[in-house]
């Protein structure tokens, strides 16, 4: 794989949190680190016992492989694999993947000196999916509660656990969650604008640089947030929007068992009507 | 760079903290409905679930007596409905009447100036009834099964069952639009914004078609649209708020419509959908003209039934425990073995083909 000339003089070594130099080598353009080892490990071992699971299933159609965790029978105990069991230890593949990508992430970064920003991003997104098939499932006390591994099936559970509060909108989170998703793609919108808009000038004109940059929002809005606050923002928002993702999923059910619109009803009871 | 201001960050944390107080608390109690993994579950608070079942808790059946071998009719006059029974049941059934409908007024609150007079409005009204009652407990069998109900399913030992519906008053015309009884959150539809009454639509008069999911891919030719559905979501808002269940309890919500893909609990609820239509229309319509003003409702109308009037919060009324097996002058083929039973002032409304319309109906 061609490399570009000035990658190699990054190449620094140290920075591990595990395994010491042992791991501490590239393959081509990857660094692979104890942490890359172990993200291939569950990976190919999460991937294949999915085809194994759609081998044993009653279809091929990519659309309908299904891998279901166990009946809410088997609480949070083991499960035999074709009723469960195979979702338990894909689970923990994934898990074990995702942590471990994670980390590569933190070796990477610590080896450059940075600060550990995306492996704090991407563990948000982590954070989220745990919700779903552990901390959500182990509050309501059983592993039946995660959402089933197909790409429709998973369609399918997301709308029922919504319909099992009526009205999954009026989940508080939920909304927060939304908005947070629809500011984030709106802050990225204005500032992928703004940077392209900067540097595509017309022929024979120069680049524009930041002073360009902060008086367009100091004319439109009145005040600019900065090359760095708008990273800073968008990093906020993102976040933001999947952390309270895993709030709205871990509240229904752990938290609230009615229909959502009815947990407004401290706002009807408020004393001030 | 400017750090929150530390009281800034206690109010954020003490809100966040007071918004959890609106919330419950696990453990939670879960049943499964369908597949594994299909989300098809129904979550119990089992401390609300416990409140729930305190308050449906069915009374104890009056002793049971021993045949005096004698009807009805040979001991008292005008027994038009409950002539055929034996006296000491038909006694034993009104004991129990005036225990679950009048515990506070006694006898007298039907029977003025003798038990034969008809002269009180609410004589009247009990025996339509028990009229309906003997037909839903006959005819309803898809929805009541042997179970059956009883005038305490929906009495509860009050005079007026308490889960009851009429007609709102006419707001008149709003200043934008109509808002066809959206945005005032009504305890009926779950407190969503969703039309308030969709009883006077979907459970009286000229019931308007539930079903609202176009046939065709394309939803060509339908004239349904968005806000008929908040109509059709209103009456299923009713339906799991009265049976304390969530939609999955009848419905696989990746397609609602198909038959196949429900539960067998959908069927119970589209007779019971018919059921009432006809207790509206052909008893409670009936004693329109027998009530007194102040047993109306605001707009003058009946008060009707809808799915809370017996389920109260239960997916079987009073916990599933049946009452009518000890008083089965409540059954109408009892009734029907005297051939006197018919003769009352409003003919029984002819019977539905219930069965053919499952098919094609709505």
């Amino acid at each position: 794989m061609a490399m570009l000339s000035f990658e190699e003089r990054y190449r620094v070594r140290g920075g591990t949190l595990i395994g010491g130099d042992l791991f501490d080598f590239w393959v081509g353009p990857f660094y692979v680190g104890f942490f890359g080892v172990t993200t291939i490990f569950f990976t190919l071992v999460g991937t294949l016992l999915i085809v194994w699971g759609a081998a044993i299933g009653p279809t091929w159609n990519v659309w309908q492989i299904n891998i279901a965790p166990p009946d809410l029978s088997y609480g949070l105990a083991l499960a035999p694999l074709q009723e469960g069991g195979l979702w338990q230890v894909i689970t923990v593949c994934a898990i074990g993947a995702f942590v471990s990508w994670a980390l590569r992430q933190a070796e990477i970064s610590r080896k450059l000196g940075m600060g550990l920003h995306i492996p704090f991003a991407y563990g948000m997104a982590i954070f989220a999916y745990v919700t779903l098939v552990v901390f959500r499932p182990v509050l309501l006390g059983a592993w039946g509660h995660g959402f089933p591994y197909g790409i429709l099936s998973h369609l399918d559970w997301v709308s029922n656990v919504g319909y099992q509060f009526l009205h999954f909108h009026y989940n508080p989170a939920h909304m927060l969650a939304i908005t947070l998703f629809f500011t984030t793609t709106l802050a990225l919108s204005l500032h992928g604008g703004m940077i392209l808009s900067v540097t595509n000038p017309k022929k024979g004109e120069p680049v524009k640089m930041s002073e360009h940059e902060n008086t367009f929002f100091r004319d439109a809005l009145g005040y600019s947030i900065g090359a760095t606050g708008i990273h800073r923002l968008g990093l906020f928002l993102a976040l933001s929007a999947g952390f309270f993702s895993a709030v709205c999923i871990v509240i229904s059910g752990p938290f609230w068992t009615r229909g959502w619109p009815e947990w407004w009803t401290w706002w009807l009871n408020l004393p001030i009507w | 760079m400017n750090r929150p201001s530390r009281p800034f960050v206690g109010v954020l944390l003490a809100a966040g903290t007071l918004l959890l107080l609106a919330c419950e608390r696990p453990p939670m109690e879960a049943t499964q409905g369908d597949f594994r993994g299909l989300g098809v579950e129904q979550v119990r608070n089992p401390r609300l679930a416990q409140r729930t079942l305190d308050a449906n808790v069915s009374p104890d059946p009056m002793p049971a007596v021993e045949a005096a071998g004698q009807p009805a009719s040979a001991v008292y006059q005008n027994v038009p409905l409950l002539g055929h029974q034996d006296v000491a049941d038909f006694n034993r059934l009104m004991g129990a009447i005036y225990q679950w409908v009048s515990p506070q007024q006694g006898c007298t609150y039907c029977h003025e100036g003798g038990f034969a007079n008809d002269d009180a409005y609410t004589k009247i009204v009990s025996r339509r009834m028990i009229q309906m009652t003997q037909r839903i407990n006959a005819e309803w069998k898809d929805h009541v099964g042997d179970t059956g109900v009883t005038c305490y399913t929906c009495h509860r030992g009050q005079n007026v069952p308490a889960r009851v519906w009429s007609h709102g008053e006419d707001p008149g015309r709003p200043f934008l639009g109509a808002q066809a009884g959206q945005n005032a959150p009504a305890y009926e539809v779950g407190l969503t914004s969703l039309p308030g009454d969709p009883f006077t639509a979907f459970l009286s008069g000229e019931s308007a078609d539930i079903r609202i999911q176009s046939q065709t891919v394309l939803p060509a030719g339908s004239e349904r649209n968005i806000k008929d559905a908040e109509w059709t979501y209103g009456l299923m808002v009713h339906l799991s708020e009265a049976l304390g269940v969530n939609c999955t309890h009848c419905h696989n919500s990746r397609a609602f419509s198909p038959w196949e893909q429900s539960s067998p609990a959908r069927v119970k609820a589209w007779h019971a959908i018919r059921m009432v239509r006809e207790i509206n229309d052909e008893y409670m319509e009936s004693i329109a003209d027998v009530l007194p003003p102040h047993r109306l409702g605001p707009a003058g109308d009946v008060l009707k039934v809808n799915c809370a009037t017996c389920h109260q919060g239960l997916p079987k009324p009073l916990q599933g425990v049946s009452l009518l097996q000890h008083y089965p002058g409540l059954a109408r083929e009892l009734a029907r073995a005297d051939d006197g039973a018919t003769d009352v002032d409003d003919p029984l409304p002819g019977d539905p083909e219930v069965g053919e319309e499952v098919s094609g109906g709505s």
